[in-house]
């Protein structure tokens, strides 16, 4: 069938099998392989892209549903070369070793932080909780979160309280 | 001023957060622009005798290029002769048994783990080759399945029923009970340490080319060297025949060392069918075929007197090794290895035997046999300690190896670098604030709190570099543009070995970092290397760069003295510079593309394997606390300190990094995590849906307490810190789980600590005292 959607801001038109799942077609159509396959039962996280701006887990959606509609990848996100403040804050807090959950959790939380500016810790880890990743512990990805909202253009002093800076303990 | 020590944020990361990493399944070269797909058929049986496999329905579906099994198998290198040693590397070695344990590579008559590969079907396209698997029909007569060590025992079903035994290999302990005699105390408490996941996020995935006789194979691995040592035992090739590029990896943790059964399948067909092949498994797929880790059934015994000393240990394991005995003896035997922990105990005995199930093989998985050592004695000091009814922090206090025994000789056969136990526990106590927790755990008690509060501690040693004389390589370039590239053995799969390695060459030579390339992970760019495991890479890759750094620093001198026609004694490197001077003289600046053009072939070069003797004993102390409904069993951990000493950090937001990674994995075995089959051997968490991975709101902030403790086995003076999360905090959340509900007269919960276990320990305690 055939399928047009914008992804990135660019026009996509293909004709695709109607199973066909939006994050093979993100990866095989558009050529767009930041986002990955972690699971096969909506549970990792790893595909998570916007969907119309809101996030989605593309293993969860049929490229034929996302026709007419909007999907941006994290290949989408920085501008001008520049990272976007959630990018930045994964660069800077070290919320990232592998990569391979890393397009998704930075599209969850850009997703999070459109909904909710100011998050607590808490708010973030329950925020997160379709996002797995084996490497960070989340504690890094959490601190991510948790920068971004400080850096985030217009939310400057929407925080009662700061983030932990850092949990180093002086021996 | 020196790099090292300092908090550099990595340089692979710009990448991978707007590009993204270049996996396997992402790779766009040309070699693989029509690469076919390979899908597995695998056991949905536990045991059971393969009768007939009919492939011709598959063969016509549209779309199939070719569906091969076993007997397409005809191209393989013969198996080597049976020395009747059963194969392997005995203990020292986690190598496969061999002989009447081999492992096959597509099932032949047998299937014994439900997932194992039968057949696979190559195809144009994913959907196709998952729809035409389908259609493969397979015969199966089902056998009983072997499910659990205890069904092991038993010789009623043999997996292999050549070999007579379900047990592969056996060393059992010593059976003198004269040590325990004298002592005040003794307690026995058997300990499952469960079957886990490995999990990476990343599954295995592997591509391949056969074209003019050279194999070239993409995979998703820890070491490309240790790849293409396997590929050529199996498919009887010479190295210079194959090529292994190890691309970016989503994760490792033991379960991608080397290649595995269902890759080397992969890249078996490859050359069978000459055409570009590649294979991305599924989740489903890679929680019943990846390797899978711990599986370790304990019973332990340990014996003191009512001061607090220790004067007993024994371990005796039960390593369920799944179906095919793919490490012999190996991690039962670290585990003895590092059985007495950082305890000076005067009589330790340790046994084990491994024992084949119908089950998921067992490997490596973050800490392989130091885990399961740790468990078991800081449970045994737990609950030698709940029985004299003194204090945990106190009884590890009196049976610490004192600071001034190092190097310490284990009764088990280990040597301990360098280790300041109580120190460490000190610091964690300290640092936690654990007079305050007990006074609040006190508060709870008399009143029956519903939400109990739990502390616990696990102090623990660890052995890493283990293999330190197979070392690693380095081979450090400097050219006339000035810039560096560095090949190295060793092999990053999260652990920022480019950021670390143009930190050492930026320290040593004064290039900056971003003149420095890391290249990894290539075997036709990198001849020789060993690989990413055992915590192994700082300390060997590591001192290798910093090897190869100070022979090229030397090389660089005498070409400086040429030029500037000084004594080579007088002429010095600024690396704050980054130039050559004569001493005293800064007019006379030579940059190092100046020096390196000068040089013959236009660069300087060292090409340098390190080695180290012995491996070293990194340590820590951990202290967790929990809040325990009593009502419902669930268990909230609050928070978790650690000290972990694994000599001079070279860059903490890398360090603390696996740190993290590991604690929130130790946890997740101590609270969440396991591998579950059925009575009939059918994996009941076999997605994510099943299987309970660890997330985000399961866990707090970690905080870490910064110790530097050096080794003098390295120039660098460290030791491993990769795998320090995983056997540290595991028992220390598990003994946090019992001390929370120890009030009741629990003294025992194994792991994992789900709400129904809890729940069930106190409902059976309840009913215990009220009788």
């Amino acid at each position: 069938m055939k399928v047009d959607l914008t992804v990135n801001g660019k026009d996509i038109t293909a004709d695709v099998e109607d199973r066909m799942l939006l994050v093979h077609f993100l990866r095989d159509v558009a050529g767009l392989t930041a986002t990955n396959v972690g699971c096969d039962t909506t549970s990792c996280g790893a595909c998570t892209v916007l969907f119309d701006g809101e996030s989605v887990k593309s293993c969860t959606v049929l490229a034929a549903q996302a026709s007419g509609h909007e999907v941006t990848t994290v290949e989408g996100l920085a501008g001008d070369g520049e990272m976007h403040p959630v990018q930045r804050a994964f660069h800077e807090q070290h919320g990232l070793q592998c990569g391979f959950c890393t397009p998704g959790m930075v599209m969850a939380i850009v997703s999070l932080l459109k909904e909710n500016p100011r998050p607590t810790e808490e708010q973030v880890r329950t925020g997160l909780e379709g996002n797995l990743c084996r490497c960070t512990g989340y504690h890094n990805i959490v601190r991510a979160a948790l920068a971004a909202a400080e850096a985030m253009p217009g939310q400057e002093g929407l925080r009662e309280s700061s983030p932990r800076a850092d949990t180093e303990v002086p021996s | 001023m020196s790099i090292l020590g300092t908090r550099v944020i990595r340089t692979e990361d710009p990448r991978l957060l707007t590009a993204g990493g270049v996996y396997v399944d992402d790779l766009r070269t040309p070699e693989l622009q029509r690469a076919a797909r390979l899908t597995f058929v695998r056991s949905h049986l536990a045991h059971a005798r393969i009768t007939g496999i009919d492939t011709s329905e598959a063969t016509s579906e549209p779309g199939v290029i070719a569906v091969l099994t076993a007997r397409d198998m005809d191209d393989l290198a013969p198996p080597p002769p049976d020395d009747g040693s059963g194969g392997g590397g005995g203990e020292a070695a986690p190598l496969p048994l061999g002989g009447p344990w081999a492992e096959p590579l597509l099932a032949a008559d047998t299937v014994r783990y439900v997932g194992e590969p039968v057949a696979v079907v190559i195809t144009d396209g994913s959907y196709q080759g998952e729809d035409a698997a389908d259609l493969v029909s397979v015969d199966y007569e089902p056998l009983p399945a072997v499910v659990g060590p205890a069904a092991a025992a038993g010789t009623e079903v043999l997996l292999f029923p050549a070999a007579g035994t379900n047990v592969a290999v056996a060393k059992p302990a010593p059976a003198d009970d004269t040590p325990f005699d004298g002592c005040e105390v003794v307690v026995e408490q058997d300990v499952v340490n469960q079957r886990v996941a490995c999990m990476p996020m990343e599954g295995r995935a592997t591509a391949a080319t056969f074209s003019g006789g050279k194999l070239t194979v993409w995979h998703s691995s820890q070491n490309a060297h240790l790849c293409r040592l396997i590929l050529c035992g199996a498919l009887g090739m010479a190295p210079d025949q194959i090529r292994v590029i190890v691309p970016d990896v989503g994760g490792g943790f033991g379960a991608k060392v080397g290649i595995d059964r269902d890759a080397l399948i992969v890249v078996w067909a490859a050359r069978k069918l000459g055409r570009a092949l590649r294979w991305t498994e599924t989740r489903s797929e890679n929680l019943v075929g990846m390797t899978q880790g711990r599986a370790q059934w304990q019973h332990i015994k340990i014996g003191g007197n009512r001061d607090g000393r220790i004067l007993a240990y024994r371990l005796e394991m039960t390593q369920d090794t799944g179906a095919y005995p793919r490490t012999g003896g190996f991690l039962p035997f670290l585990t003895g290895l590092m059985a007495s922990g950082v305890y000076d105990i005067p009589e330790v005995q340790t046994g084990y035997r491994v024992v084949v199930t119908s089950a998921t093989p067992i490997h490596a998985y973050r800490g392989a046999g130091r885990p399961e050592a740790a468990a078991a004695i800081e449970r045994a000091v737990d609950l030698f300690a709940a029985e004299i009814g003194m204090e945990p922090a106190e009884v590890r206090r009196r049976n610490f190896i004192a600071p001034d025994k190092f190097p310490f000789q284990t009764k088990t056969g280990a040597l301990y670098d360098t280790g300041r136990y109580a120190e460490a526990l000190d610091k964690v106590l300290a640092a936690a604030g654990y007079d305050e927790l007990r006074q609040e755990q006190a508060r709870r008690r008399p009143g029956g709190d519903v939400r109990q509060l739990g502390i616990g501690l696990s102090t623990y040693v660890e052995i890493t570099a283990a293999d330190g004389a197979a070392g690693e390589t380095a081979k450090l370039e400097v050219t006339g543009d000035g810039t560096a590239t560095v090949y190295t053995g060793s092999s990053p799969h999260g652990q920022g070995h480019h950021t670390a390695w143009a930190m050492l060459v930026q320290e040593e030579l004064g290039i900056p970092m971003d003149k420095v390339t890391v290249i990894h992970g290539d075997t036709d760019l990198i001849p020789a290397g060993v690989g990413t495991y055992a915590s192994r890479s700082l300390q060997l890759g590591g001192s290798a760069v910093y090897k190869a750094a100070a022979e090229v620093k030397d090389e660089a001198r005498r070409q400086a003295a040429d030029m500037l026609e000084a004594a080579e004694a007088d002429v010095v490197l600024d690396t704050a510079a980054g130039l050559w001077q004569v001493r005293g003289d800064p007019d006379t600046s030579l940059s190092w593309g100046q020096v390196a053009g000068h040089s013959a072939g236009g660069s300087l070069v060292a090409d340098v394997s390190f080695t180290a003797d012995l491996p070293t004993f990194p340590f820590g102390a951990h202290l967790s606390v929990v809040e325990v409904d009593t009502e419902t069993g669930k268990v909230r951990l609050l928070r978790h300190v650690t000290v972990d000493d694994a000599g001079p950090v070279l860059n903490p937001v890398l360090a603390e990094g696996q740190r993290h990674g590991g604690i929130a994995q130790g946890a997740a075995q101590a609270l969440l995590e396991e591998v579950l089959y059925d009575a009939e051997g059918n994996p009941l968490t076999a997605t994510l849906a099943d299987y309970a991975a660890i997330t985000a709101p399961d866990l707090p902030s970690y905080e870490l307490v910064a110790s530097e403790t050096p080794t003098t086995l390295n120039p660098l003076g460290v030791k491993g810190i990769g795998e320090a999360g995983t056997i540290g905090a595991t028992p220390a959340v598990q003994n946090a789980v019992v001390d929370a509900v120890a009030h009741l007269g629990i003294r025992h919960i194994d792991m994992p600590a789900t709400p129904q276990r809890v729940w069930t320990a106190i409902n059976e305690a309840q009913k215990a005292g009220n009788q």
